[in-house]
């Protein structure tokens, strides 16, 4: 019990919890109780002037003109548009991520091969640089004026100023959520489970099925949603390759910019108010995620 | 099963892990890998059981050549170093899996593969865990499903890693008997691998000591005792 007084913060909250109170004693990593609630204080304070003053204003600002008239706004057919295409960006975007989230994991975790802290480095990518950046990016590889993207407008499937370059963008600024929500789980959880499956007979995509996906299927899960919340959110990449033409490339979050620039507060904000509840279901989701799956998820090194 | 390991070498990258080593292995016997760590044990059993592929050399099962067979064909019964129970399953699902994962024309019904499993739970002395979770076994216990599990495919040979190299000294004893036992029952070639030397010594029929990735003496363990041949397997036994 004594080595417990210098585990980290995290783990001697946890002893506690599971100890009965008559033993409690003072720990070193424990504060006098003056300091620890002028701390708590102060950052409640902050999260009510950072965080929940301006959701609750979004929510204020749209409804100021009744419900009605928000709800007007929103029966608008560019606004339905924008609504429509984000769900559809997000429906093409994040499948996708997941599949090549588990295919990275699983490179870099079940095969030792040369370049692979390279890959590593790589997934990172989009985390570093500048969502804004990144459309440019593809604006130069895709645009009109580049060989590519000359050949392609004139087939007449143009990827810039269209849904392509908007998925392309999103899933550009997306991809590290679930690869780096997995790698670290399937590393501590090795090759043997799998090796395991084959020994007994299993075929490659048996083993996968019935072990891997099993092992990995809440980490998993809450990488969707991160990468789900990012993607129906993303404004910088978006802004740049969609082309923000109202009705056919404005995303939600575009659609909010214009309205925005428009005057039209009430549409502004009745779209940002959609938008946020969709990021708190997300939010919700992944507390009770975290809440039910504490222990597979802490593998993943959070916490 | 006869096997044969003929000029067997396996590097990684640099590293060589087994030198080109050759050994028979008689039908129905049971054979110690002993040696101390990274000697070239593990890699040696690995690649019997199709998990890794040799960098020369063959590997013959009762005369044919097998060196390029799949894993799954290979119908090697494999316990690994920290037994790689499924955690998400049962007991029973984890000594199923193998019968479950056979084609369709090959797979025995629902009833059938009950029936084995509680076969095979008796057999390990286990006959009322089979509702359990791997994680709430003692390590004995996890060891012994996982020799379940790797019998329920009707395996060809038993490779073992190290099976008691995480229990402590009473259970391991235990172990042993059990080990020995399900030898003597199934008739199966099995090959341990251990690094240590009791354990050979007692346990199996004939002991293969090896050193670098090299073999450096095969015989009955009276036989290495009595006449080590060479340097090592000397200064090995005196350790
Ligand atoms: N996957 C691998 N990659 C690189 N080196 C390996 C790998 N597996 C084993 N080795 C090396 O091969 C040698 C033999 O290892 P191993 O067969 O595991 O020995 P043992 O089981 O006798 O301890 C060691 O030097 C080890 O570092
Ligand atoms: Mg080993």
């Amino acid at each position: 019990m004594a080595d417990a007084t210098f585990s980290p913060m995290t783990d001697s909250a946890l002893t506690l919890a599971s100890r009965p109170r008559a033993t409690r004693f003072r720990k070193a990593t424990e504060e006098p109780r003056w300091f620890r609630w002028t701390l708590t204080a102060v950052v409640l304070v902050l999260l009510a002037v950072l965080v929940l003053a301006p959701l609750a204003t979004v929510f204020v600002e749209a409804l100021v003109k009744g419900i009605p008239a928000a709800l007007e706004s929103l029966g608008d057919e560019d606004a339905l548009a924008a609504i429509r295409l984000t769900l559809t960006i997000a429906a093409v975007a994040v499948p996708l991520n997941a599949l090549f989230g588990v295919a990275a994991a699983w490179a870099l975790t079940k095969y030792s091969w040369r370049g692979k802290a390279f890959l590593l480095t790589l997934i990172d990518l989009p985390f570093s640089v500048s969502p804004v950046v990144a459309g440019l990016c593809i604006v130069l590889l895709f645009g009109a004026n580049s060989a590519i993207g000359g050949w392609l407008v004139a087939t007449g499937h143009p990827i810039v100023f269209a849904v392509p370059g908007i998925v392309l963008a999103t899933m550009f600024i997306t991809f590290p959520f679930v690869a780096r929500e997995l790698v670290p789980l399937m590393t501590e959880q090795g090759t043997s489970e799998e090796e395991a499956a084959l020994t007994l007979g299993a075929s490659g995509a048996r083993m996968f099925f019935t072990v891997t996906l099993p092992n990995i299927k809440w980490a998993l899960l809450y990488g969707v949603l991160l990468c789900n919340a990012r993607a129906m959110g993303e404004f910088g990449a978006v802004a740049v390759v969609s082309g923000k033409i109202r009705g056919e490339t404005a995303t939600m979050p575009i659609m909010i910019e214009i309205f925005y620039n428009q005057y039209a507060s009430v549409a502004a904000f009745t779209m940002a108010g959609v938008l946020t509840l969709l990021a708190l279901v997300t939010l919700g989701l992944k507390t009770a995620l975290e809440w039910r799956y504490a222990d597979q998820l802490s593998a993943s090194g959070r916490h | 099963m006869h096997i044969e390991i003929d000029e067997i070498a396996k590097e990684f990258g640099a590293t060589a892990a087994l030198q080109p080593v050759s050994l028979s292995i008689p039908s129905g016997a049971l054979i110690a890998l002993l040696g101390p760590s990274g000697s070239g044990k593990t890699t040696l059993l690995r690649i019997l059981g199709g998990l890794e592929e040799p960098s020369q050399g063959r590997v013959l099962f009762d005369g044919v050549d097998a060196t390029g067979m799949r894993v799954q064909d290979r119908r090697a019964g494999f316990v690994f170093q920290h037994y790689a129970l499924f955690k998400h399953m049962t007991v029973f699902e984890n000594i199923a899996y193998g019968l479950r994962a056979r084609p369709r024309a090959t797979r025995p019904a629902n009833a059938e593969i009950g029936r084995r499993v509680t076969k095979l739970l008796e057999l390990i002395q286990l006959p009322d865990i089979g509702k359990r979770y791997p994680s709430q076994l003692s390590g004995g216990q996890r060891q012994r499903v996982a020799l379940a599990r790797a019998l329920a495919i009707e395996p060809r040979m038993l490779l073992l890693d190290e099976p008691f190299g995480a229990l402590d000294a009473k259970v391991r004893k235990e172990l042993r008997g059990g080990l020995r036992h399900i030898h003597d029952t199934t008739g199966l070639t099995t090959i341990f691998v251990t690094h240590d030397q009791e354990e050979a010594m007692e346990l199996a029929d004939l002991v293969v000591v090896m050193s670098m990735g090299r073999i450096e003496q095969v015989g009955k363990p009276a036989d290495i005792r009595a006449k080590p041949q060479t340097e090592f397997v000397r200064e090995f036994l005196a350790a």
